[in-house]
């Protein structure tokens, strides 16, 4: 029974995971570059959902939506401003760029709301009693779970059947030849920008709702952990990024039950960097043989 | 020749504003500007005040600690200095964020400043880099709330208004087993931290001696402190009625919380680190209902001292203050004591008053917010009784028994 319920939480927690890495591996799989400043869109939709429901008394699906549009707009300025200008640098000055603007937004952060945590109430509060009350479920699991499938399907439609959504795969392909064709390839990224900050702030009010301390460092570790499931289920690929999240959290909460609470995250990354000796490019990864 | 007049100007309107920053300063304090070195010290220095230090955390996580503390030193410094008599403080308070390093630079400005003596710092951490500086320069100590034995140990002219992290535990043990009706206890405490550890492992001594039954003993750190559901989980599921909790304020309400979130209803037992939980922004203090911490000092007390003392700082603060402001008062009473037992003037050194205090600290008793009869042994530590609290409608009250 101990064992189902350290299984819930590790799925609800590698649910949020599987979110972020979502926003991760999109980005990367068509700019090729690795937006570090994610974690922090997160502690933003996290805020705004914060301010809009405590000092505002808006309602909580009325708080979500702006905690996503704010958060749309900010990704879509973030790749504008310190991206687009970094097109054609090496991949490194665009990766230190991007943690130049993490810092930014954590320090911004800080200065705006102070680093004094602040405490998020859950958008859904209660649990469900499962067998007799031995299992005890709370709704912040389901619904993160759910809407975690939902993106997921969601997002796999839109990349596989929209117009925008091939246009996508072909600037990841290779954005020169999408280019010939006639795709918008900065708009296309742009678009790509706005769907993972999107899906940022998303992921900020469920993390906020899981764990209800908001904090201008908020988004880091999270962020980081979604990165190594990105990376862990392949970079790139989208029901890896879902397979990653879901196995990191399963991973992390069993270690932690069962193993060690200090040492549930070293535990998480030494499982890691099995699965790439084994597997370099990560679980659904496509191998692509670097040609010399 | 332009240029020249717009600076003069500049010069001027600065100094204006200076003048403006000494007027205002007594009803400034409100406005908890973090290491607003300047604006809080009193600029109007009569020709003899003792100079205070004071160091906490007036931003960043335990940031109610430090601007408790502050407040409630802040209102004993006025209350002396309106006796006006021979003794006149003057109150510099600094900013540390619970941080070292940070708390090592404001210990460096107050010494610049000429601090005479310490009230500080008022978390453990921080003390443990800042009191054996103070022991080296001679400068003497008197911590509100730093409670870890290690602070005060082999330093001769450091001393604690809190009692230690060992006797908290040991006293939250005794009070657990012998006013509460709990069979099944889970404890979970932060490995990471002198503090935590320290109320952990006396508590586990005693509770072990007197057959109290632990069930489960959890443990986080500073980067796994933002999720519990797994230790959450395992108490509820190991049965625990009763959750102890030696930690800060800022991990307990995700704990509670997440509690919460499974339905899981024990008793919620703290210690003074527990103090602070109403006040966080956006938490709700539906969620601290019932939860009861070990404290030496509650707001709704009857006495002429407690009741003198809340009111002033509601009036000053808007809200009730906590064990931490009492702290913060006591200590400067103690010091006021301490100084008149030795004679000092404030002309003396930092040295000099540190020799004279070192002698009159163990032979003085003080009734204070946090105790009647506080006496002190030379090693530091302080003698008094603590009492239990239990939060009732969001408010601190006595429990009944």
């Amino acid at each position: 029974m101990e064992f189902l319920n350290n299984l819930i939480i590790g799925v609800s927690l590698g649910s949020i995971y599987a979110i972020i890495a979502l926003g991760y591996t999109m980005v990367y799989g068509i700019a090729k570059m690795l937006n570090f400043a994610h974690g922090d869109v997160i502690m933003v939709g996290g805020y705004i959902s914060f301010c809009t429901t405590f000092y505002l008394d808006m309602p909580v699906w009325l708080s979500v939506l702006a905690a996503v549009a704010v958060c749309t707009v900010l990704g879509v300025v973030i790749e504008g401003l310190a991206y687009r200008p970094l097109r054609q640098a090496t991949s490194l000055a665009v990766l230190i760029t991007a943690i130049g603007v993490s810092y930014f937004l954590q320090n911004t952060a800080m200065l705006i709301w102070s680093p004094t945590p602040k405490f998020y109430t859950a958008v859904v509060s209660g649990s469900l009693s499962l067998l007799g009350g031995q299992l005890q479920v709370s709704y912040v699991s389901i619904l993160t779970v759910a809407v975690c499938l939902l993106i997921m399907v969601v997002l796999t439609l839109f990349i596989s059947k929209s117009k925008l959504g091939k246009a996508m795969r072909a600037c990841s392909e290779d954005k020169g030849a999408a280019q010939l064709m006639g795709i918008n390839v900065n708009r296309t990224i742009s678009i790509t920008f706005a769907i993972g900050s999107a899906l940022a702030a998303i992921a900020g009010v469920l993390l906020c709702s899981y764990t209800p301390q908001l904090s201008p460092t908020t988004g880091t570790q999270p962020g980081i952990k979604a990165f190594t499931a990105a990376v862990f289920g392949g970079i790139g690929s989208i029901p890896g990024a879902f397979l990653g999240g879901l196995l990191l959290g399963i991973i992390e909460s069993l270690a932690k039950a069962y193993l060690s609470t200090n040492l549930a995250s070293a535990i998480v990354f030494a499982v890691l960097i099995l699965v790439l000796l084994f597997r370099p490019s990560g679980l659904l990864g496509k191998y692509v043989p670097e040609k010399v | 020749m332009k240029k020249k007049n717009i600076a003069a100007l500049l010069m001027a309107g600065a100094m204006c504003l200076s003048l403006f920053a000494g007027c205002t300063k007594s009803d400034s304090q409100e406005s908890a500007t973090p290491s607003g070195t300047d604006s809080n010290v009193s600029s109007s220095s009569t020709a003899a005040q003792f100079k205070i230090g004071f160091i906490g955390p007036l931003t960043g996580d335990t940031a109610i600690y430090g601007t408790n503390a502050r407040n409630g030193a802040q209102i004993a410094v006025d209350e002396i200095n309106a006796l006006g008599g021979d003794i006149q403080f003057e109150l510099n308070p600094q900013d540390d964020e619970n941080k070292a390093e940070r708390s090592v630079n404001a210990y460096n400005t107050l010494k610049d400043w000429g601090m005479q003596m310490l009230v500080g710092t008022v978390t453990t951490t921080p003390a443990l880099s800042v009191a054996p500086l103070a022991h080296t320069d001679r400068i003497f100590t008197l911590t509100p709330s730093a409670s870890s034995t290690d602070v005060v140990d082999g330093k001769d002219n450091v001393y604690q208004v809190c009692f230690t992290d060992p006797n908290q535990g040991f006293r939250s043990a005794q009070y657990i087993d012998e006013n509460m009706d709990v069979s099944k206890i889970a404890i979970i405490y932060k490995n990471d931290d002198n503090y935590s550890t320290g109320i952990y492992e006396s508590f586990k001594g005693e509770a072990d001696k007197r057959g109290m039954e632990i069930v489960y003993t959890g443990t986080f750190t500073t980067d796994t402190q933002n999720d519990f559901a797994v230790q959450v989980a395992a108490a509820q599921s190991a049965g625990a009625d009763l959750v102890y909790l030696p930690i800060y304020y800022t991990p307990a309400s995700v704990i509670l919380t997440q509690a919460n979130q499974v339905g899981y209803k024990p008793v919620f037992f703290g210690v003074d680190g527990m103090d602070g939980i109403l006040t966080s922004e956006g938490f709700d203090p539906a969620l601290a209902e019932g939860v009861m911490l070990l404290s030496p000092f509650a707001a709704d007390a009857t006495d002429e001292l407690t009741v003198n003392f809340v009111t002033e700082y509601q009036k000053r603060h808007g809200q009730l203050p906590n064990q931490f402001a009492a702290d913060g008062y006591d200590a400067v009473y103690i010091l006021y004591k301490a100084l008149t037992e030795a004679g000092c003037t404030p002309d003396m050194t930092a040295e000099e008053i540190n020799n004279a205090l070192i002698g009159a600290m163990p032979t003085i008793s003080v009734d204070g917010l946090t105790g009647q009869n506080m006496t002190w042994a030379e090693n530091g530590t302080v003698n008094k009784d603590p009492r239990a609290i239990i939060i009732k409608d969001g408010v601190y009250t006595t429990p009944e028994s």
